[in-house]
Parts: structure tokens; C-alpha cells; sequence
């Protein structure tokens, strides 16, 4: 889990360009969306992408990624749960 | 009729035409066909959490539009009205280039959204809150001349006060490789490229930002009062002096009015004819002047065209750097500009001084 | 009030017809064309539904009559069809004899000749014509040389709202007496890139659209291309021409909310209407028909609807309906193929139905006008909505000459 957590905050750093941000930046329970990391909509589809290349992790509905995303923990449970890859 | 003065103006170019006062730093550069943009420190002009998903053509119009309205003491303009002959291409080649290479699968939504043409007039008003007036025209070489005219249209119709326009354009690698393929640009290690006396076709290319604060009243930053502004899909060679002297005609003005003439020649010598015909014939005496040596040729090169002519009326004088021949008028109150590209969408656009004689 | 400028003709190709009269056959006979994509290869194929015209690249450049070495996209083919019949409709036929303009909007433009042989060109020649059709402006070019068309020719390209756009500026252009007519409209073609942005975006459904219903899953894409042809009061009189119907009133306005989501309480749809309103002398109680956006996206639907409750008021909203589950949505030539809609139900007095609906939106009281509907109809207000924010209304009327 520990390891995946970390791999997470690289990849979303890569994939949503997050220039100035380093992983030690990024707290297992910070909020990603709103206030915290400040990611929006666009992001969130972008992480959907993340889910399906990555791990194999289909969403069809993109309200469902609200909850997915919520902080790193939540993601790295769900990919945990749900990982086809 | 509410009149139009250009109040404010921003460049990014492949020169330095920021942070400058008018192209002392220019650097005449006939090596290369692709000539690479002086790029301004974004992070000065747009937040990172914005800058990471921008396109290149989106932060140059970000800067180069801060700059004009900076100049200007404009917050919020009434209306945003864009030019962009090809949009930001380099994201439409990411998101072709992932499409294709990818079947179909994978794809993310940001490069998408950054190819749509609309993108940089967009952006700008996301940034001020802007909810005015948003027009983009994409029709290459008049692309920006149909910006001008709409707003023009506009403070006649007073239907705005003040306007921010620009003309947008980037140059993406894979598009480039195209183009020269096509013989649109010029051919690799075919160099020098002068632009003047060329004997090849194709152009040397390069990419930009130039925007411009309209406004209908005389502040203590204008540049120049937008006279007239002309745009016709075809001209036949032998009928451009005859077009160039009805346009004068028509705003009350005959050739010896017109104190500089500024032409797009872009070095394409199959196209420039048009430009040879007029300074050779009805221009001969007239200063004549260009500017694609330095800011290379795009669809909204004419934009860069319209900055120098409006920089020329506001300190008057000309550097050396932009002259075709070697005439100078005592005052540089009234100035032609003509542009076209490859026989098509030609553009006469007309200023003039506005401090008195 | 101002009168309006006249519309003396008007073309069209789309999935439900391909000329106006076969347009209007369809409407009022609930012949829809949402299929399965036939004419391009795509992964996605059952996923999807489209608004296809269904003739092949091949098809219609031998009905353009092209030569085997033209570089024509299929947004400049099927662009040029409709261009030409409104032209023919218009009874004009010296094209340059007054200031004559062509105002195009696209936002496909030749992408779709571009996304086939993007890797293709360094080894076919014969395929290198192409790269000059990608641009916006390509597709102007094409339907001003085949109509053989000398003067001011420009392409507007502002997403969904693009034709709307077109036919504001042209409007703007003949009242100022700038241009004494002006061929005013859009055209986008079916693509790979669109079909899969739009994909990314999750705003596709995989079934029929129903706008404004509260299952609405999303848009079908359409293909199609519709222009008008506007003139100048001084012309139609001196050619007696007969008037369609007239540009009454129109605005753009931005929502600065989201690149492609609109605000929730659809704050630039609402103050593109307002302005409409104001400017025009017309009044919200004058509309008989608001032929709407309605794209059937979640989003859309609703912050459409907020912002015509803001407008009319709830309870004095007009018979309304979306024309897209019958042509799906068009993009760029969207409000074109709608102001063609919006002037057949002036010429005919008849509201078009918004098919497919089933279950009112459960945010608010607004149930579409489902069943084709017999009204004297004076005015229209017809809605675009684009990505970027660019929200445009414009405002049809009868003409009574």
C-alpha cells in the first residue's frame, strides 16, 4: 500500500503537470479536489484515464471518481480493491 | 461616429518586443526557415496551477494581452475578439498524434480542450472574469484583420468602449515538418533565406502572440487611430495598384498622402509580385517598410505588421532594420499596411497620427 | 423596433435531409437519424450514436462534380453543397455584382482528411494536397471559389456557437451597409478527434439524446452544414426578392465559467438572451418557439434551463423543443442548421417537437413542446451554446411584406 500511495503522488504530479509540487508535498489524507491540491474537473478526467491505463480500472460514470478521489488514501484503496493490473 | 485608437499593445514575438522600446535588441536571423519565439517568464503572468495545462499559443496571448491592457489602464474590456490561423496546433497534434498512436484509447480531455480554436479568447476571459462579447476568427491570413474590423464595427456601432484584440498563432514541430513537405516553408539547408530579391518559394516560419487595446477616445497612451480596415478574398495581380488606390480613395486620401507603406513580404517569391508591384509602381515614393524578417511568417503575422506601423506613428521614426528602401518623410502621419499570403485573404488597413500637425 | 434583416435563401445538408425541403419533411414527420457511424472506422462504433449524412467522400465529390485532384475535407464538400442551394435559392446569379461576402464557421474544418493520412504524407505525394485543407480557413476558401466569390470571405470558429456567431456578424455588416449581402452559416464534418474528445469529456451517450428529459445521458455528434443568405433592404427592393424571414435581434455574451462546462445558474446563456432582447426592442412575451441548445448533456439542460427561467420567468416560458435527436449535434453548423429550423417553422407556423423525452428535469417546471404543434409563430428564439463560454442567441421573425 505504501509503496502504491507513494507511486500515486508521482503520477498524478507527472500526469496532471504539477510543476511545483513535490510528493513530499502531498499528505496521504490531504484533499486532491477544492481547497488542498486545488484539482478540478478537467483533472478528475484525467485521472479516470490514470485508473483505465495504469490498473485496468474502467469508471463509466465520472460522478463516481468525486469518492475515488477524494485524497490519495481513498485512491490507493479503491485501485487496491479494484486493480486489474 | 465613435472613431478607434489603439491605446495598449502587447508582443511576443521571435524578437524581443517586450521589456523593450522598439526592436533596439532586434536580431536579423536569414539562417534558419523556422525561427524559434523570445519567450517571456510566464510564471510572471499566470499562476502554475493555470500554466501546467496551457498551451504555448494560450500563455503567449495571456502575456502579450496583460501587456496591452496594462498599457492601457484597461481591467476589463467590453468585448475579447481573437485571430488564430491554425489554433494552438501543438496540442492538436498531441491529441491526433495519442489518438492515432493509441486506437482510440487512453485519451485525455486537455489537449482536446486547448486545440479548440477558441481557446486563447476563452482562457483570457476565464482569467479576467470577462463575460463580454468573445469572438474568434480563423481564416488564415486575415485572421486578425477580421478581429480588427469586428471591433472596429463595434465601437462604431457603440456597442463597446474599449476591446482587447490579437492575433494568435504557434508553430508545432510535426506541422512544420508538414509544411516543408509542402513547400509552404522553405527548404532545410537552403539557407540564407533573405526575404527581399528571394528567388525560392516557400517561407521562413515562426509563431506569436500581438494584441492590442482598441478603445473609442484619445488617452495619453495612443498609438494611432485605426482609419480604415479592408479584407477581400482575391485580387488579381494587375488589379492590386488599382484596389491599393481605391481603398485610399474611399477614407479621402491619394498615394502622396500615405507616409509608409508596410508590406507583409514573406521571401515566397511566387506571391511577393504583390508586393513588388506596388513598390515598384504606385509606392516608388513612398518609405516602404517590412517585417516578416523578424517575426517570420504566420496566418497572424500581420498582427506584428500592425504593432511596428503602431509604434513607428507613436515615436517617429523608423529603425533601420525594417526599411525596404531608403526614404524618410519629415512626420509619419498616415500608414498603409498591405498584407496576403500565397494570392489570397488580402488585407489594406489604414492609421494615422493623432497629435496634431 | 428595427425590422430585421432580410433572408432571401437559405441550404442545407444533414442527417434528416439534404436539401430544405427534405429537412422539413422530416421534422414533421418525427423522421429522426441518429444511427450507428458508418462512414468512419472508429472503436467506439457501439458505443455511439451520430447524426450521419450518409453518403460516402466519394459520393459527394462527384455530386460537387470535383476533379480527381481536389483537396476538399468533407466539412468543405458538404460546406459547399449547402452554400451553393442557398445561393440558387436565393435567385442570385452574378455573385460579385454587389459587396458580397461569405462569413463560414467551422471548428472541424479539414481535421478530418487530416487525421486519415496524418502519418501517410511523407510517403504518398499524392496525398500532400491535403495538408493545406486543415485550416478553418481552407473551408471558406473552397466554397468561395466554387462559388466563385471574390470579396470578403472570413470563418468564425467559437465551438457550438459558431453559426450563431456567422449570422450576428453578417447581420451586423448589412446594417452598417459594409456588405450589401452576405452568405452567413457553418459546417463541420464527422471526425476521429471530435469523436474521441468529446469521448474524454464523458458527455456522449450511448443511446438516442433526450434533451431536457431527467435521464439525459448526453449528445449525440452530428454532421452537417447550412447556410442563409442575408441582404440589404435597398437589394431586396430593387430585385424584388422575396424575404423568408428576417434576423431580428441577436447577442453573445461569455459565461467565464469552465472551458467546457457552462454555469450553474447559466449566467452567459442568460445575459446572451437579455441582450438579445434589449438591443432588438423584442420582448421575452413576443417568442412563440425557443428552438433551444439542448445537446441533452447533464450539464447543459440544466444550466440552459435556469437561464431561460431567469429570462421568461416559469411560469411564461414558450413552447420550446430541441431539433438534435433528430440530427444530433452538429458543432459549428449547429446554429445554422437551427436558423434554417427556426425560419421553416416561421414560413409554416409550426413548433418542431422534442422527441424522445419521457420524464421531466426534477430541478424545475419546464416540459418541452413534445408533439409538432400548429401556431401562428412570429417570433423564434434560437439558442447556442459553445465550449469556451461563448454563449449566442439569436432572434428570428416573420416578415410581413
Amino acid at each position: 500500500m505504501e509503496a502504491l500511495k507513494q507511486e500515486l503522488k508521482e503520477k498524478i504530479i507527472e500526469v496532471l503537470n504539477l510543476e511545483d509540487v513535490a510528493v513530499a508535498d502531498i499528505s496521504d489524507d490531504d484533499a486532491l479536489f477544492g481547497d488542498g491540491l486545488g484539482l478540478d474537473s478537467i483533472d478528475a478526467l484525467e485521472l479516470i484515464v490514470m485508473l483505465d491505463k495504469d490498473y485496468g480500472i474502467k469508471l463509466v460514470d465520472p460522478k463516481e471518481g468525486k469518492n475515488i478521489f477524494r485524497s490519495i488514501q481513498t485512491m490507493a484503496d479503491y485501485i487496491t480493491a479494484h486493480r486489474t493490473k | 461616429m465613435n472613431k478607434t485608437y489603439i491605446n495598449g499593445v502587447g508582443c511576443v514575438s521571435a524578437q524581443k518586443t517586450f521589456d523593450t522600446v522598439f526592436l533596439e535588441e532586434a536580431v536579423l536571423n536569414e539562417n534558419d526557415n523556422l525561427l524559434p519565439i523570445q519567450a517571456p517568464v510566464y510564471k510572471d503572468f499566470i499562476s502554475p496551477a493555470m500554466i501546467r495545462r496551457m498551451a504555448k499559443g494560450v500563455k503567449n496571448g495571456i502575456v502579450a494581452s496583460a501587456l496591452a491592457m496594462k498599457e492601457a489602464n484597461l481591467e476589463n474590456p467590453d468585448a475579447i475578439i481573437t485571430g488564430t490561423g491554425m489554433g494552438c496546433i501543438e496540442d492538436s497534434d498531441k491529441f491526433l498524434k495519442a489518438l492515432i498512436d493509441n486506437n482510440e484509447e487512453f485519451l485525455t480531455p486537455t489537449s482536446f480542450i486547448q486545440s479548440t480554436h477558441n481557446t486563447v479568447g476563452s482562457q483570457i476571459a476565464l482569467s479576467l472574469q470577462c463575460k463580454a462579447y468573445n469572438f474568434t476568427y480563423v481564416n488564415a491570413a486575415v485572421s486578425f484583420e477580421s478581429a480588427l474590423l469586428d471591433a472596429k464595427m463595434m465601437i462604431e456601432e457603440d456597442d463597446a468602449n474599449s476591446i482587447l484584440i490579437g492575433g494568435i498563432d504557434e508553430m508545432g514541430d510535426y506541422t512544420a515538418s508538414l509544411f516543408k513537405l509542402a513547400g509552404f516553408i522553405k527548404e532545410d539547408d537552403g539557407g540564407p533565406y533573405p526575404l527581399l530579391d528571394s528567388k525560392t518559394t516557400g517561407v521562413v516560419y515562426s509563431e506569436g502572440a500581438t494584441f492590442f487595446v482598441l478603445e473609442n477616445k484619445i488617452t495619453e497612451t495612443t498609438y494611432a487611430e485605426v482609419l480604415d480596415v479592408e479584407i477581400q478574398n482575391t485580387i488579381e495581380l494587375d488589379e492590386v495598384e488599382a484596389k491599393a488606390a481605391e481603398f485610399l480613395k474611399s477614407n479621402n486620401l491619394q498615394i502622396s498622402d500615405i507616409d509608409a507603406i508596410v508590406l507583409g513580404f514573406d521571401g515566397d517569391v511566387e506571391f511577393d509580385t504583390y508586393y513588388k508591384k506596388l513598390t515598384e509602381n504606385s509606392f516608388v515614393n513612398t518609405p516602404q517598410l517590412y517585417y516578416k524578417h523578424l517575426s517570420g511568417e504566420y496566418n497572424t503575422a500581420s498582427a506584428f505588421g500592425l504593432w511596428t506601423a503602431s509604434k513607428i506613428i507613436k515615436r517617429q521614426q523608423i529603425p533601420e532594420i525594417l526599411k525596404v528602401n531608403t526614404l524618410q518623410k519629415s512626420q509619419y502621419k498616415t500608414i498603409l499596411l498591405y498584407n496576403q499570403y500565397k494570392g489570397i485573404d488580402h488585407s489594406f488597413t489604414l492609421i494615422s497620427d493623432v497629435k496634431p500637425q | 423596433m428595427n425590422k430585421g434583416v432580410a433572408i432571401t435563401g437559405m441550404g442545407i445538408i444533414s442527417a434528416i435531409g439534404n436539401s430544405v425541403e427534405e429537412n422539413y419533411h422530416a421534422l414533421i414527420n418525427g423522421e429522426t437519424a441518429i444511427t450507428t457511424i458508418e462512414n468512419i472506422n472508429t472503436v467506439h462504433v457501439n458505443v455511439m450514436k451520430v447524426g450521419e449524412i450518409k453518403k460516402t467522400n466519394e459520393a459527394l465529390a462527384a455530386e460537387l462534380g470535383l476533379s480527381p485532384d481536389n483537396s476538399f475535407s468533407r466539412t468543405a464538400m458538404i460546406g459547399t453543397i449547402a452554400a451553393k442551394q442557398a445561393v440558387k435559392n436565393a435567385g442570385i446569379t452574378a455573385i460579385n455584382e454587389y459587396k458580397t461576402g461569405l462569413i463560414s464557421a467551422s471548428s472541424v474544418g479539414g481535421m478530418d482528411i487530416t487525421e486519415k493520412h496524418y502519418y501517410d504524407y511523407f510517403n504518398h505525394p499524392e496525398l500532400v494536397k491535403y495538408i493545406g485543407s486543415h485550416d478553418g480557413g481552407d473551408v471558406a476558401q473552397k466554397i468561395s471559389e466554387e462559388l466563385g466569390l471574390k470579396g470578403f470571405v472570413t470563418t468564425i470558429s467559437t465551438a457550438c456557437s459558431s453559426a450563431a456567431n456567422s449570422i450576428m456578424l453578417g447581420a451586423r455588416m448589412i446594417k452598417s451597409g459594409k456588405l450589401d449581402r452576405v452568405i452567413v452559416g457553418g459546417t463541420d464534418a464527422l471526425a476521429k478527434f471530435t469523436i474521441n474528445g468529446f469521448k474524454t469529456l464523458m458527455i456522449l451517450s450511448d443511446t438516442y439524446n433526450t434533451p431536457f428529459d431527467n435521464n439525459r445521458k448526453g449528445l449525440n455528434l452530428g454532421e452537417a452544414a447550412a447556410f442563409l443568405v442575408l441582404e440589404s433592404d435597398e437589394i431586396v427592393k430593387k430585385e424584388n426578392k422575396k424575404v423568408l424571414a428576417r434576423v431580428s435581434g441577436f447577442a453573445n455574451a461569455n459565461d467565464a465559467f469552465h472551458q467546457t462546462a457552462s454555469s450553474e445558474n447559466g449566467e452567459g446563456a442568460f445575459l446572451a438572451m437579455e441582450k438579445a432582447f434589449k438591443t432588438s426592442g423584442l420582448k421575452p412575451s413576443d417568442i412563440n418557439y425557443i428552438n433551444v441548445h439542448g445537446t441533452a448533456t447533464p450539464n447543459n439542460d440544466l444550466s440552459e434551463g435556469r437561464a431561460i427561467i431567469r429570462v421568461f420567468g416559469e411560469g411564461n416560458i414558450p413552447d420550446f423543443s430541441s431539433t438534435k435527436p433528430f440530427t444530433g449535434h452538429t458543432l459549428a453548423a449547429a446554429a445554422a442548421i437551427e436558423a434554417v429550423y427556426s425560419v421553416l417553422a416561421i414560413q409554416n407556423n409550426v413548433v418542431f417537437p422534442n422527441l424522445n423525452f419521457n420524464t421531466p428535469m426534477e430541478e424545475f417546471n419546464m416540459i418541452p413542446q413534445t408533439e409538432l404543434k400548429h401556431k401562428n409563430i412570429e417570433h423564434v428564439l434560437s439558442n447556442s451554446f459553445g465550449f469556451g463560454g461563448n454563449c449566442s442567441a439569436v432572434l428570428f421573425s416573420k416578415a410581413h411584406e
